[in-house]
C-alpha cells in the first residue's frame, strides 16, 4: 500500500463513518499509540470536511492494560506513553483507531482502558490493515485493506508524521520486505 | 550488574557498534540508592511518571498493571507522606499492598530486621518498601530477599524516591535540570533527602549550592562538585530552585545550633531572601516543615512554593518506580 492508496482508503473510511453515524452526532475518535493516533488525526481532518464540524480526537496508550505484562520471564517493562483524552467519553460514539489488527489483544486492552474513562454509547473499530490470525473474538467495523499474511511475516505501517513516508510493507522473516 | 547493561549488548549485523538506544528498563530490580541509577534510567523514570500522572485525572484512578503483585510496606519509622504516597501508588497500579508499621508488630517484641524479613518472605511478597532508622538496612534486606526492595528512607543515608520526585517536579517547572542553580539549605548533615538529591542533581548536570551552619555541613562536601557556603544570601542569589531541608528537632540535642529562634534569623527562608533569587524561582521542601524555623509561613504559602506539587508528583513517580522495577527478573 502506497501513499495514494492509503489516502484513498482513509477517505473512504471517513465517509463510511459519517454515513454509519448519521452526521457524526456525539462522534469521537481515539487513536491507539503510536500510529493509530496519527491515523485518527488524519481521519479527524477528513471528517471535518465531510461533517463541517470538528470531531474530538484523543490518544490512548494501552501498555498498562496489556495481558502479557509481568508474564515474560525476563526483559524490561514496555515503555508507558501518555494517554490524552481531554473530553468525557460518556454517551459518545467512540471510534477506536489502530494501524494493524492482528491477534486482537491490543483492542481487548483498549476496550478495558476505555471503560475506565466512562460509559460510551458505543465503540466501533477502524484499522488500516487487517492481517488476520485473530486470537480473540474481535472484528473491525472499518478496514482499509485486508492483508492475508503468514505468521512468519510482519506488517509494518509507516506514516509520514513518524516515519517520513506513507506505506504498508510486508516483511518475510529477516528479508528486506515488499510493499503490500 | 544486571543483564540489561547496554554496553554489553551486541547489535546484530553491526559488530561492536553501540548506537544510541532508548532505554526501556531499569538495570536493577531494587531501588536502593540514586547512585545506582544512570542518567537515562532517571529520564525513563521521569517519562514514565509523566504518563502515570494522567491516571489521577480519570474517573477510575486505577490501571491493572500490577494485578496480582503483593507489596509490603515495612516502616520502622513514623511516616505519613511517604507511606501514604507508596500506598496510593500501589493501589492505583492494582497491586495488593499491606502495611507493617512498627508499633503494631512483633518488631517491638525484639525481632530483628532479618527475622522479620524472612518471615515476610515466607509469604512471598513481590516487593518490599522499607523505611528504616539504620543507614544501609535496605541493602542488607536486598541481599537476603527474593523480593525487590525499594528504599523509602534509611537512616541518614538516602531517600531515593524523594529525590526522584523532587527532580521530576523541577523538570516539570523548568523544562530541564541541566545548568540550573539549585540551592539546598538547612540540616545537610542529617538529611537523607539531601544525599539522594545531591547525587541526582549532579548526575543531571545542575549547579548545586549547599548552605547551612558550619556544624551542619558535612566536611569534604566540595568533593561532590558542590559549592558550600554559610551565607544564605549567597546561596539564594540568582537561584532557579531553593530546596529547604527540615531542621530535625529530634537530632538537635547535640547543640548543632544555639537555638531554633537564632537559626531562623540566620538560615530561615524569608520573603526578603527569596527576592535575591531568580524571579521565577521555585521553593521546595520535602516536608514535614517547621514554620518559623527553616521557612517563614509567607514563603511556604507563597506563590513560589511548589510543595504540594511535590506531594502530588510523589504518587506518579512512585508508580513509575514500582512499574519499572516489577518487570525485572529475579536475582541474576
Amino acid at each position: 500500500m502506497d501513499a495514494d492508496l492509503m489516502g484513498r482508503a482513509l477517505t473512504r473510511i471517513a465517509h463510511e463513518v459519517s454515513e454509519r453515524n448519521r452526521g457524526g452526532h456525539e462522534l469521537a475518535l481515539i487513536g491507539i499509540r503510536t500510529r493509530g493516533v496519527v491515523i485518527a488525526r488524519r481521519l479527524a481532518d477528513k471528517l471535518l470536511d465531510i461533517l463541517r464540524a470538528p470531531v474530538p480526537t484523543g490518544a490512548l496508550d494501552i501498555t498498562l492494560y496489556r495481558d502479557d505484562l509481568m508474564r515474560q520471564p525476563v526483559g524490561p517493562q514496555p515503555v508507558v506513553r501518555q494517554t490524552e483524552i481531554s473530553f468525557s467519553i460518556d454517551d459518545k460514539r467512540i471510534v477506536l483507531v489502530d494501524d494493524v489488527l492482528y491477534t486482537g489483544r491490543t483492542i481487548r486492552a483498549a476496550l478495558d482502558a476505555l471503560i475506565d474513562f466512562g460509559r460510551p454509547q458505543s465503540i466501533q473499530l477502524i484499522v488500516l490493515v487487517d492481517r488476520g490470525h485473530r486470537e480473540l473474538p474481535i472484528k473491525a467495523d472499518y478496514v482499509g485493506k485486508n492483508l492475508p499474511t503468514s505468521l512468519a511475516q510482519s506488517v509494518q505501517v509507516r506514516m509520514q508524521e513518524i516515519d517520513g513516508c506513507d506505506e504498508v510493507v510486508i516483511q518475510d522473516d529477516k528479508s528486506a520486505g515488499r510493499q503490500a | 550488574m544486571g543483564p540489561f547493561d547496554t554496553s554489553r549488548v551486541a547489535v546484530p549485523g553491526e559488530p561492536g557498534a553501540t548506537p544510541p538506544k532508548l532505554r526501556t528498563g531499569l538495570r536493577s530490580r531494587h531501588l536502593l540508592s540514586v547512585g545506582d541509577l544512570e542518567g537515562d534510567e532517571i529520564s525513563l523514570i521521569f517519562d514514565t511518571a509523566e504518563a502515570m500522572k494522567e491516571i489521577e485525572l480519570r474517573p477510575i484512578k486505577k490501571v491493572p498493571a500490577l494485578r496480582g503483585k503483593t507489596i509490603v510496606n515495612l516502616f520502622y519509622e513514623p511516616s505519613t507522606r511517604t507511606r501514604t504516597s507508596f500506598e496510593i501508588a500501589e493501589k492505583r497500579l492494582s497491586a495488593d499492598s499491606l502495611n507493617v508499621a512498627v508499633a503494631g508488630s512483633s518488631m517491638v517484641k525484639g525481632e530483628t530486621l532479618f527475622d522479620t524479613a524472612r518471615n515476610l518472605e515466607a509469604m512471598a511478597p513481590d516487593m518490599i518498601v522499607l523505611r528504616h532508622q539504620a543507614s544501609g538496612a535496605p541493602f542488607q534486606l536486598a541481599s537476603i530477599c527474593r523480593a525487590g526492595v525499594i528504599n523509602a528512607g534509611d537512616g541518614m543515608h538516602e531517600h531515593p524516591t524523594q529525590a526522584l520526585l523532587d527532580g521530576f517536579t523541577i523538570r516539570a517547572h523548568k523544562g530541564q535540570i541541566e545548568g540550573l542553580k539549585i540551592a539546598i539549605v538547612g540540616d545537610l548533615l542529617h538529611s537523607r533527602v539531601f544525599r539522594s538529591n545531591l547525587l541526582l542533581l549532579r548526575a543531571l548536570g545542575a549547579e548545586v549550592w549547599v548552605c547551612g551552619p558550619p556544624t551542619l555541613i558535612p566536611p569534604g562536601i566540595e568533593r561532590f562538585g558542590v559549592t558550600a557556603t554559610t551565607r544564605l544570601d549567597e546561596a539564594a542569589e540568582g537561584a532557579d530552585v531553593i530546596m529547604m531541608l527540615r531542621i530535625q528537632r529530634e537530632r538537635m540535642l547535640g547543640h548543632f545550633v544555639p537555638s531554633l529562634r537564632e537559626y531562623f534569623m540566620v538560615y530561615g527562608l524569608t520573603v526578603e531572601r527569596v527576592e535575591r533569587a531568580k524571579p521565577d524561582v521555585i521553593i521546595m521542601h520535602p516536608g514535614p516543615m517547621n514554620r518559623g524555623v527553616e521557612i517563614a509561613s509567607e514563603v511556604a504559602d507563597g506563590p513560589y512554593s511548589v510543595m504540594l506539587d511535590q506531594v502530588a508528583n510523589g504518587v506518579a513517580v512512585r508508580m513509575a518506580v514500582l512499574y519499572l522495577l516489577a518487570g525485572n527478573p529475579d536475582e541474576m
